[in-house]
């Protein structure tokens, strides 16, 4: 005990108010330290205070209550990663870091956590002050009308569970050999939160939109002000204004003070810094939904507003970053989601595909978010193939990686949703294989 | 008499009141500078095209100082350059899994080069440049593409008739993906 760092540091500079007053904190480390002292000379009698062997953390007080708390400076481990492949030179050139994936590995349950939610702008993060920033909805409407935070904090709002998946995420997979990314670097772009905000279908009303209208062409206030096409049936439908994630307003790298969130649509048309809507009869065609997001197919047609995610699943443990140490039983757990709705099933292989057990999912489901299934495994120590295959509410399913490509080739970059599988060997180590 | 007419003031001035609070809640109708200020969207019919007029030989002069710092001229191969983003000097691969997809390969409609570099580039200061710069730019790019000529200029009406020539190489996956690229069981 004498040896805690703490016991004997008075710091005298550490002043709770002018004129000599100390902080308070010093007294009682002293009165402490007093007590170790004695129990050194009982301890020379052959007497011991109770407290003997027990750690600094269960004798000491601890630190105080904080304005907004941090995690335990031993999770280490947990934090998203960027990039890991791009020079200097070209970080130098591209400004800013503009991916960072979820530690899908580190993480239970289906909600993750605000700050590991996955991140991912195109020209930085803007620095939005809310007193200055307001939503204008105009086009063709009756009455063009603007929203600053104040005013939709005001509407009804929703709170509902739904998965943001950034259209590119896994798309390393379409690549012919297997990578030996992870687990977080594949599929990082995944996270899962409740989200509040105003359904959009309220202020459409408000602005009284013509029954021409097809489409809403959303514009960020970012640099770079990212633009997107969204159809009208999704914007009267469950597209919200969300200005909250988990209950505290959504962050600078999330859309601070108010993004679209268009549930189980790719990610990238979830326009955050939102600050117009323009009510069209046509989409825009802006560089996100043309040049970039598109697909290209075998028959050199490129794919354009493959909107609606599709069924997908992903084993999280085992997984890439652990190794198995011995024989014996593990649970096989991960999550599966659906664009469209609530996942029915999922299912799991050990062998490549050739057998498959139903798991248990874990409620409540809700549609297009994060589903958590699990099933035990007995790991006999031979070779193994791990697979995960998810079924949806309306029996769409998730396709093996042959399946998908025989169907779109290899040439796309986005929307890749094929079976993942993880292959096990005999030392216990996992890596990402195509079986 | 005079009491009469307050009255029907005040009463014509809180229906006008009930009226405008009746179409929102809480929102304020939006005037036209805040439109402006927040919309910049370009149609592929040209619709919203500002005023100005650019040309091919500007275009390459601000190339130079504004774009080469991250992007390869024709003919320049910095790799990190190409990296960022390959411009030009892309023969068509369509189909190939090297195809890489630039302007003159994939890009379908011409207003999108104009509406991108101006709402995005340079990347150290968007929108930093006036709109006759940006349809130099846009001259420029379109015309090391193989797409217009050294002397064609660019404005609202020209450059929404530009051809692409991937213009048809779109196909709609909303709401359905189409059959033919459904995965099969």
């Amino acid at each position: 005990m004498s040896k805690n760092k703490n016991s004997l540091i008075i710091d005298t500079t550490d002043h709770a108010t002018k004129g000599g007053l100390l902080n308070r904190r010093l007294f009682l480390s002293s009165a402490i330290a007093t007590t170790a002292a004695l129990a050194t000379t009982r301890a020379a009698y052959g007497q011991e205070i109770v407290g003997e062997g027990q750690e600094d953390w269960v004798l000491y007080p601890g630190s105080d209550a904080v304005e907004y708390s941090n995690r335990s400076r031993f999770e280490v481990n947990s934090v998203k990663r960027l990039l890991p492949n791009d020079s200097q030179e070209f970080l130098d050139l591209r400004l800013t870091k503009i991916v960072a994936r979820t530690p899908l590995d580190h993480l239970m349950g289906t909600i993750t956590p605000n700050g590991l939610h996955f991140e991912r702008s195109h020209q930085g993060i803007p620095d939005i002050d809310p007193d200055q920033h307001s939503l204008v909805i105009h086009g063709m409407v009756k009455n063009p009308l603007k929203f600053d935070i104040n005013a939709l904090e005001n509407y009804p709002t929703v709170s509902r569970n739904h998965y943001m998946e950034c259209s590119g995420n896994s798309n390393v997979l379409w690549q012919e050999t297997p990578t030996n990314q992870s687990l977080q670097e594949i599929h990082g772009l995944l996270s899962g939160s409740e989200w509040t905000g105003v359904l959009l279908s309220t202020l459409l009303d408000e602005c009284g939109i013509s029954p021409d209208a097809k489409w809403i062409i959303a514009e960020g206030a970012d640099n770079g002000m990212m633009t997107r096409s969204i159809p009208i049936d999704k914007a009267l439908d469950d597209t919200m204004i969300a200005i909250r994630q988990n209950g505290e307003r959504i962050r600078p790298s999330q859309g601070y003070p108010m993004r679209l969130f268009n549930p189980g649509f790719e990610g990238n048309t979830s326009v955050k810094w939102l600050r117009s809507i323009y009510v069209s009869d046509r989409p825009v065609m802006s560089i996100q939904e043309t040049a970039k997001y598109t697909d290209m197919m075998p028959d050199d047609m490129a794919l354009q507003f493959t909107l609606e995610q599709d069924v997908k699943s992903i084993i999280t443990r085992p997984s890439s970053a652990m190794s198995l140490k011995k024989k014996g039983i593990y649970e096989i757990t991960g999550v599966a989601w659906s664009g469209k709705g609530k996942i029915a099933r999922v299912e799991v292989s050990v062998d490549g595909g050739n057998t498959w057990a139903d798991t248990a999912l874990e409620g409540p489901i809700h549609a297009k978010m994060l589903t958590r299934f699990r099933i035990p495994w007995m790991w006999d120590g031979s070779p193994a193939v791990l697979q995960s295959r998810a079924i949806d509410e309306f029996g769409r399913f998730q396709p093996t990686r042959k399946q998908l490509i025989d169907a779109r080739g290899r040439n796309g970059v986005y929307h890749f949703h094929a079976v993942h599988s993880w292959g096990v060997a005999t030392n216990g180590e996992i890596k990402n294989v195509y079986a | 008499m005079f009491m009469h007419r307050i009255l029907i003031i005040a009463t014509l001035f809180l229906s006008t009141q009930l009226a405008t609070a009746q179409e929102s809640l809480f929102g304020v109708p939006a005037t036209q500078a805040d439109i402006d200020k927040s919309f910049w969207s370009i149609f592929p019919d040209g619709e919203f095209l500002p005023d100005g007029e650019g040309n091919v030989a500007e275009g390459r002069e601000l190339f130079e100082y504004q774009c080469n710092l991250c992007h390869n001229f024709p003919g320049e191969n910095d790799p990190v350059k190409n990296q960022i983003g390959k411009l030009f000097g892309v023969d068509d691969k369509r189909g190939k899994s090297n195809f890489e997809q630039t302007i003159g390969s994939y890009w379908p409609y011409p207003t999108i080069v104009f509406d991108y570099i101006r709402r995005a580039m340079p990347l150290v200061a968007p929108m930093s440049l006036t709109n006759s710069e940006y349809y130099s730019l846009t001259a420029y790019l379109l015309h090391e593409n193989g797409i217009i000529a050294e002397d064609d200029v660019m404005n609202k009406n020209t450059l929404p008739k530009v051809e692409m020539p991937n213009k048809d190489g779109f196909i709609n996956a909303y709401p359905e993906v189409p059959e033919k690229y459904l995965a099969k069981p």
